[in-house]
């Protein structure tokens, strides 16, 4: 990870641990309730990473910023519930999959394959009409109420710690099990995408579309595996943010959250994708926290952007994202 | 840098049987014909230059031998099959590899991963295998890595196997271009410009390497290029193009020899 040796990086991470600890070091809290809070956002960012995995993905092997990763979400979710009223959940699962997988395929037949070899704004305008299309279509297939999704996540909060501090620390454990998908999720990613020939050939299609088929590799069935994988991340959050928060329209905006997290991570990273979600998190919940009070609160609404305004400034590229370097 | 010369018996060599034909092959961008009427063949073996000032269709030509353009009209006959158009990943199966002009490389990849990128179409194991290193999957790896490094070698790039290309000078980026066409071990490679705003030392690297793939290798090559000094040197035969259409076909003295060529290039007094 040569980019975690910049000075830069180095500086923003210590300016950072500075910048989290100020509230112990001014008295402002004591400990316990401040790892409370703090681990609180770090679970959340998890759930932020889990959008960004998907945007991250699509941009690496197709170059295309992909507008519609928050509405896949909330197709993903809206047609597992509904599913799942039918059907075992298992089964649900399977079978929302399949849609998916069906659903990459839609994509690469009618939207991507008519647009090979254009550029990248292009193809980001047409996920745009990809957004729209999945929102209203997922709502007149399924409805538009708000939907319960239950997949099993504990939700009793749990206090760890206790014999160390006094009362202890309160975690969720939804946002712990979430955690702990994503990291499977994202260890299985990894793999798929340094090991595998298939992982390359995505990272060689997401360089160069003519060079690619030049040596062979087939652009619409990479393009139909990458959407694939998108959908099962999709998935994914979708179940993890469904059975947290309901399923409901506004499961399409947890997207917009994910856009600061891949500027802070790098576009096409997704060690940064999951690091700059675990730093959004943590940094928009102690910020809402301790300097809230000061501002009068709603820091969390615009602490994200705010960061990816000024990373967007001076680390245009993200923490992990491969250095721009444009010959002209 | 007269290389023919340096390397006697191999001025006059005898050339194979025909691999790749093209018959009558017409293109155009709307009203802008790009090719008209063109017919040429490639025998098996030998250097074959496609040369014309610019914008005479050199380009359009390799475009539509490895599939990326259809032409209008015409066929393209490649190892006896016989088809009115390609197409890129068709083509790169029967073997015919290229590079590009303007560099198409996998910037954000290191030279290693490019170079087995190049070997897309050899990956036969199971994708679950490949991710968890097992058996044949990571005998296959092995053996794909060994073919790779001995290209880097031979292309005298061993000491950047791992940096990203992105970051690599020009001239050693056209030089993974070429390792990554060479990686498939093609019957055929098209090199577009391969020697493109290089210097003259560069472009002597580029030059030996090309012979030196021509002829330890026996891989038939069809090369496009500005530097006359360059085309002479190298090929065995040239075909000029201009205005999209096909003016001289021959050895190197012929061509330079035709008055079509010269005025071609010098132009005529109206």
């Amino acid at each position: 990870m040569e980019a975690l040796r910049r000075p830069s990086t180095i500086a923003f991470f210590v300016l950072l641990a500075i910048a989290a600890v100020m509230p112990l070091a001014l008295g402002q809290a004591k400990f316990p309730q401040w790892l409370e809070v703090a681990l609180g956002g770090l679970l959340t960012g998890v759930l932020y990473s889990l959008v960004a995995i998907g945007l991250v993905l699509i941009f690496k092997a197709s170059g295309v910023f992909n507008f519609a990763q928050g509405s896949m979400v909330l197709f993903a979710a809206l047609t597992l519930v509904r599913l799942a009223e039918k059907m075992p959940l298992a089964l649900a699962i399977v079978v929302t999959l399949l849609v998916m997988i069906a659903l990459a395929w839609a994509i690469e037949r009618w939207v991507l394959r008519p647009l090979v070899n254009q550029d990248g704004i292009v193809l980001f305008m047409a996920t745009l009409g990809i957004a729209y299309f999945l929102d209203g279509f997922g709502q007149a297939v399924w409805g538009s109420d708000i939907y319960t999704l239950h997949v099993g996540m504990p939700k009793e909060p749990k206090i760890i710690l206790e014999s160390v501090f006094d009362g202890g620390v309160l975690v969720d454990m939804e946002d712990f099990v979430a955690a702990i998908i994503a990291a499977v999720l994202v260890a299985a990613l990894t793999l798929f995408f340094q090991k595998t020939s298939t992982g390359r050939a995505l990272r060689a299609v997401a360089d160069d579309h003519q060079a690619a088929q030049s040596i062979g590799i087939p652009l619409n069935r990479i393009w139909v595996i990458v959407w694939s994988v998108a959908g099962l991340v999709a998935l994914v959050a979708g179940i993890v943010w469904g059975s947290k928060l309901g399923v409901q329209f506004s499961l399409s905006q947890v997207a917009l959250k994910a856009l600061p997290v891949v500027i802070l991570g790098g576009f096409t990273s997704i060690p940064g994708a999951i690091v700059g979600g675990l730093l959004i998190g943590l940094g928009e919940k102690l910020s809402e926290v301790y300097l809230g009070p000061f501002f009068g609160g709603g820091i969390e609404a615009w602490f994200a952007y705010v960061l990816a305004l000024v990373f967007l400034l001076f680390r245009p590229e993200g923490l992990f994202g491969e250095k721009i370097i444009d010959r002209v | 840098m007269n290389l023919r010369e340096l390397e006697p018996g191999t001025a006059d060599r005898e050339l194979g049987a025909t691999i790749l034909a093209v018959e009558g092959v017409s293109l155009a961008f709307g009203g802008v014909k790009a090719l008209t009427d063109v017919s040429f063949e490639v025998r098996e073996g030998e250097i074959r230059a496609i040369i014309g000032p610019n914008g005479a269709g050199k380009s359009s030509m390799l475009n539509v031998i490895n599939g990326v353009y259809r032409p209008h009209a015409g066929k393209i006959s490649f190892r006896g099959e016989t088809r009115t158009h390609m197409d890129p990943r068709h083509s790169a199966k029967l073997g015919i590899a290229r590079t590009f002009q303007s560099l198409a490389l996998f910037k954000g990849m290191s030279v290693l991963d490019n170079i087995l990128a190049g070997r897309s179409l050899m990956m036969k194991s199971n994708l679950l295998l490949q991710a968890l290193r097992l058996g044949p999957a990571l005998r296959e790896e092995i053996e794909h890595r060994k073919r790779v490094e001995e290209i880097i070698d031979f292309l005298e790039i061993p000491h950047v196997r791992k940096t990203p290309v992105g970051r690599l000078p020009y001239g050693l980026q056209k030089r993974v271009d070429l390792g990554r066409a060479l990686a498939a071990e093609p019957r055929v490679l098209l090199l577009d410009e391969p020697m493109a705003g290089m210097n003259m030392e560069e472009k002597q690297d580029m030059s030996r390497f090309i012979l030196d793939v021509n002829e330890e290798f026996g891989t038939t090559i069809v090369l496009i290029e500005h530097d006359m000094g360059v085309v002479m040197d190298l090929s065995d035969r040239v075909v000029v193009l201009d205005y999209g259409r096909k003016i001289a076909d021959g050895t190197p003295e012929e061509v330079r020899a035709s008055q079509a060529v010269i005025d071609a290039y010098l132009g005529v007094k109206h």
